[in-house]
């Protein structure tokens, strides 16, 4: 029987400080106070001085309610009858099923040795153009959508995840909204894809601590199906309210921020949490695809800025369309040379043009001449927008291609393009077909 | 060697505090014991009888009053052959190895031997009894992969000590004697081919320090023509989130004109050197016919991968470029990020409750930086031959935004820049090194004169090219469009590069002078254009041959037929 603590001996934030002694450094705790039983987690030590942060949250506790120690760390069990079922941050299930039990394995776990991951080489097909032919999304890849508030970054992520051909998908959810919540929840079901699900929720409206769990309950469950050879989808949205959270515990324990109040092992915390995903050699895979909404829509923000540097690229969701500026697969030359032999050149031909309507566009907008190169620019920047860029756009990669080289010999002559002649005479369509192939 | 031991008293994420009773050294390697497990430490403070110390691993299960071994050495690296191809962790373990050991994951406490202890290496020795020798002679050699590996007299030595046996030609392991050695006042010393080192501390067994002024061609048009290194040289990489640092630092460790290359991933993502690991084995050296990974280390410390060891991986990678350097080598490392070993300083000394400077990073963040990039260097050697090492790191401002410490601290001491902008990266012109802002002081192998009047038509290019987003294009006269036109195509066929492109991907000196010779041609020509859509044809076609030119086969009839055609146009 392990002993019991009714010393607490200060209360600041979510952290309590106990005094006791023979606890280890990250070992989890139970606090009985009035408003129920809560798990807590060492998170310092100083002789016998040993803070605790507490799960659901420090309100009601009273300088003499029991905390004992438990002599383990952060678990979750792990079986196959995870799939199905919906559990909060702390693994207390949110459905009517039963309690986790048994075959424990510890969450945060250490890295995958380097020697031991491949190179990423499958694609994974969305039927989004703007993702498939501009920004390849690839197995084992870690990618966030950058998103403002009130943009569709949810629905996308719930597209994306019914679309893609994985066995297994792990949904976190980090300070989501309840109907956010109920959405994913119907969505997976509707689709019949909760057989293959697991979820870990913790809503705007549980204990902040929880929020902190959820990324690493997700992916210790996702790598012990990928050590089974599974191919693993993790959805984390939004992983914004999970660095915020830290920030508040930091703030707690004084330490000393880095940059707007965010603690110093940011980029390192959130890398932690990232680099999970992985290709393992000789067994399955992890993608990771989160969500990081971005406070005054502002890039150089602290988060999305550390997940930038984290991350194999960004998908950047803004006015309801992926932007072809500021998205970036950077796996995407793993897999785009094995598709079809005019997917790079029409990713690079497209985007090149785009950019350059977009420079005609802003002349436009001071009210200079357009010339004619202008003109066919503009109609250009329209046709790619309605049937490339629109979300609804639901083609398959080589569709999405054709319908690239429609759109280019709608707007230009081949002499204009700068494509190899060789590709030209392979794929430039002979009569330009106007509207014939539009999105389904 | 005895352990003293102390006692755990705090712990505060990766720092722990020990009570010791007899005495520390700072720096010094200690071992926190959890188990059967030893988690390998620095002492990076004391007071009084408590020393805190950064642990190289989690410190997830440690307890108040658990035992602490301090082992009396400083954190050092194993110097000798068989470092090559290898690739380590920041520590120096050796990550395959461990993988057959460990499987999948990294498992903590567990350290092994950097260099394989059964090889047998055939050794041939340079001195003869009697000789005099001092610290870094060369005392044999043995071969390691394309190289003469030098076994050298240990770097800790003073003055000089007489040679009273050496071994015959033949095999042996590293750690089997292959000399004795004694002093002038008659202490004597066995010599090994493996010898121990403290990376923080700089190996300086030559005779004097060079100017760097011999030029390090890296086969990147913009910076071997335009902003140079030398080997010996520094230089550093400053940009935003994926402007393409790793990319440029990739193409480098392939293509650079040196003969080793160390490559540290330091805080970075781990699938990036996965690619470098798995491919590097399979790909050709153009200059040896060997595969690149005879020539490559790679220290390799990711993200996901303990803090503190994050820090000291760059400290290994440099020390065992320093010992390639005392082998009259030319040795490049390439640290991707700086930014990274910062933070991991940054954490520590949050840790240590020191008073924070510029956005939280310790007072001392200068002069670390300083003195480490102060080891690189060109030197000549006490037996006559030079060798160097180059230093090029990355850096990863927070926000983009270069008005920030690190990068600061950097731009003081490096040689060049080769700053990277996001509008660059954006418009999808690689490498995205800005031509405006970045600068060397290195000399240049390509006519400087030329160089310049390419700058200049940079700046005026990008000077109307600004002009004309307040007056548009029909408010700019044909002239300045023109100057406009001839920087957009100099950017575009020369400055921009296809990475992954086989051919573009590398162009030797030669070929840049000679390219580079073609492209002032046209920036100097004057065009008899009367109008701008005129204008605009021309050069948008000439661009477009430049740009078949370039992925042609260097003095293939491919190329000289669109030279051919280039001459044409601008006969
Ligand atoms: N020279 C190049 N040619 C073509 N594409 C490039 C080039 N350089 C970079 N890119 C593209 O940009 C992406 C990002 O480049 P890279 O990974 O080098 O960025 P980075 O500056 O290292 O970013 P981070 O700081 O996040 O590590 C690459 O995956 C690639 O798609
Ligand atoms: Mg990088």
């Amino acid at each position: 029987m392990r002993k019991v603590y009714t010393r607490v001996i200060q209360i600041a934030g979510n952290v309590i400080t106990v005094s006791a002694s023979g606890v280890a450094n990250g070992e989890l705790a139970e606090v009985y106070s009035q408003r129920g039983t809560s798990l807590a987690q060492v998170i310092r030590i100083q002789s016998d001085r040993v803070a605790l942060q507490v799960f659901a949250g420090a309100r009601g506790i009273a300088t003499n309610d029991e905390v004992r120690f438990l002599g383990h760390e952060m678990r979750v069990s792990f079986s196959a009858d995870l799939l199905g079922r919906v559990f909060d941050g702390s693994g207390v299930p949110r459905d009517r099923g039963p309690a986790l039990s048994g075959n424990w394995t510890e969450i945060g776990g250490p890295s995958v040795n380097p020697a031991k991951r491949i190179i990423p080489r499958h694609m994974v097909r969305t039927g989004i153009p703007m993702i498939d032919v501009f920004n390849t999304l690839v197995e084992s890849q870690k990618l966030p959508i950058f998103s403002v508030a009130g943009e569709p970054y949810n629905e996308l992520l719930a597209r994306i995840a019914m679309q893609a051909e994985v066995d297994v998908i792990v949904f976190g959810g980090m300070g989501l909204k309840y109907d956010d919540y109920l959405y994913f929840r119907d969505t997976f079901d509707t689709q019949g894809a909760l057989v293959r699900c697991v979820m870990f929720v913790h809503t705007a409206a549980d204990p902040v601590v929880e929020c902190l769990l959820v990324p690493d309950m997700c992916l210790a469950v996702a790598e012990k199906f990928a050590l089974e050879g599974k191919r693993v989808l993790a959805l984390l949205t939004d992983m914004t309210n999970f660095a915020d959270a830290m920030k508040e515990i930091a703030i707690t324990m004084e330490q000393v921020p880095s940059n707007r109040g965010y603690p110093g092992d940011l980029y390192s915390k959130l890398a932690a949490r990232y680099e999970k995903a992985v290709d393992f050699d000789g067994a399955g895979s992890i993608t990771i695809l989160a969500v990081t909404t971005m406070p005054g829509d502002d890039v150089t923000h602290p988060v999305p800025d550390n997940t930038g540097y984290i991350t194999e690229g960004q998908f950047y969701l803004r006015n309801g369309r992926i932007e072809p500026f500021g998205s970036l697969s950077r796996l995407k030359q793993q897999v785009n040379g094995k598709t079809r032999d005019d997917h790079r050149t029409i990713m690079n031909t497209m985007i090149q043009l785009y950019a350059a309507c977009r420079e005609t566009q802003e002349k436009q907008a001071m009210g200079f001449q357009m010339s004619a190169w202008d003109t066919k620019l503009l109609k250009y920047g329209g046709l790619f927008e309605q049937r490339m860029m629109t979300l609804s756009v639901n083609i398959p990669l080589e569709r999405a291609l054709d319908e690239c080289w429609n759109i280019l010999a709608e707007c230009f002559e081949k002499s204009e393009v700068s494509i190899k002649a060789g590709m030209l005479d392979e794929y430039w369509p002979e009569k330009s077909r106007p509207a014939g192939g539009s999105a389904a | 060697m005895t352990s003293k031991p102390g006692r755990i008293v705090a712990i505060n994420g990766n720092m722990i505090t020990v009570q010791f009773d007899d005495h520390v050294i700072q720096n010094e390697v200690a071992f926190a014991v959890l188990g059967d497990q030893r988690l390998k430490s620095e002492v990076i403070r004391v007071r009084g009888m408590q020393a805190d110390l950064q642990v190289f691993e989690e410190t997830n299960g440690l307890r108040v009053n658990d035992a602490v071994e301090f082992a009396g050495n400083l954190l050092s690296v194993e110097l000798g052959p068989g470092l090559l191809t290898q690739v380590f962790d920041g520590l120096q373990n050796p990550l395959p190895r461990l993988a057959e050991e460990c499987g999948f994951f990294l498992k903590r406490g567990t350290y092994l031997k950097a260099l394989s202890r059964e090889t047998q290496w055939e050794f041939t020795p340079l001195v003869k009894q009697g000789d005099t020798v001092r610290a870094g002679s060369w005392l044999g050699s043995v071969p390691e992969g394309i190289f003469e590996h030098k076994i050298m007299a240990p770097f800790d030595l003073a003055g000089a000590w007489t040679v009273t046996s050496i071994v015959d030609k033949g095999a042996c392991t590293v750690d089997s004697p292959v000399a004795v050695i004694a002093s002038a006042d008659g202490r004597t010393r066995e010599v090994a081919m493996v010898q121990e080192w403290p990376v923080k501390i700089a190996i300086d067994a030559y005779a004097e320090r060079q100017r760097p002024v011999e030029p390090l061609t890296t086969k990147c048009r913009i910076i071997d023509t335009f902003f140079p290194i030398s080997r010996g040289g520094t230089y550093c990489i400053p940009g935003p989130f994926g402007a393409g640092k790793t990319v440029l630092q990739q193409v480098t460790s392939r293509y650079a004109d040196v003969d080793i290359v160390i490559i540290a991933a330091c805080g970075e993502r781990a699938g990036e050197v996965v690619e470098t690991l798995r491919e590097f084995p399979h790909l050709e050296d153009p200059r040896t016919g060997r595969t690149l990974m005879e020539r490559t280390v790679i220290i390799c410390n990711t993200s996901s991968m303990p803090v503190a060891a994050r820090e000291a991986s760059v400290y290994t990678a440099v020390t065992i470029g320093e010992y390639y350097r005392q082998m009259g080598l030319n040795v490049l490392l390439l640290a991707d990020s700086t930014s990274r070993w910062a933070q991991a300083l940054r954490e520590m000394s949050g840790r240590l409750e020191e008073i924070p400077g510029e956005e939280a990073f310790p007072a001392y963040l200068e002069s670390r930086i300083a003195s480490f990039y102060e080891r690189a260097g060109a030197v000549k050697l006490h037996g006559g031959a030079s060798g160097s090492l180059t230093i090029g790191g990355t850096v990863s401002p927070a926000g983009g935004n270069f008005e920030e410490p690190v990068t600061q601290a950097t731009l003081k001491v490096v040689g060049a820049f080769h700053g990277l902008s996001r509008e660059r990266s954006d418009a999808r012109r690689y490498p995205a090194i800005n031509p405006l802002e970045s600068w060397s002081k290195y000399p240049n192998a390509i006519d400087e004169e030329a160089v310049q009047f390419a700058r200049v038509m940079l700046m005026r290019g990008s000077e109307v090219n600004q002009m004309m987003k307040v007056v548009g294009e029909e408010g700019t006269s044909v002239d300045d469009f023109v100057a406009y036109l001839k920087a957009e195509f100099l950017d575009a066929v020369y400055l921009q590069q296809d990475a992954f492109d086989t051919v573009d991907a590398a162009t030797p000196l030669e070929r840049q002078q000679y390219v580079f010779a073609k492209v002032s041609e046209v920036l100097r020509t004057h065009f008899d254009l009367k109008e701008k859509d005129a204008a605009r044809r021309f050069f948008l076609e000439l661009t477009q041959l430049f740009k078949t030119w370039n992925p042609a086969e260097w003095e293939s009839d491919d190329f000289k037929r669109i030279e051919q055609q280039i001459n044409a146009r601008i006969a």
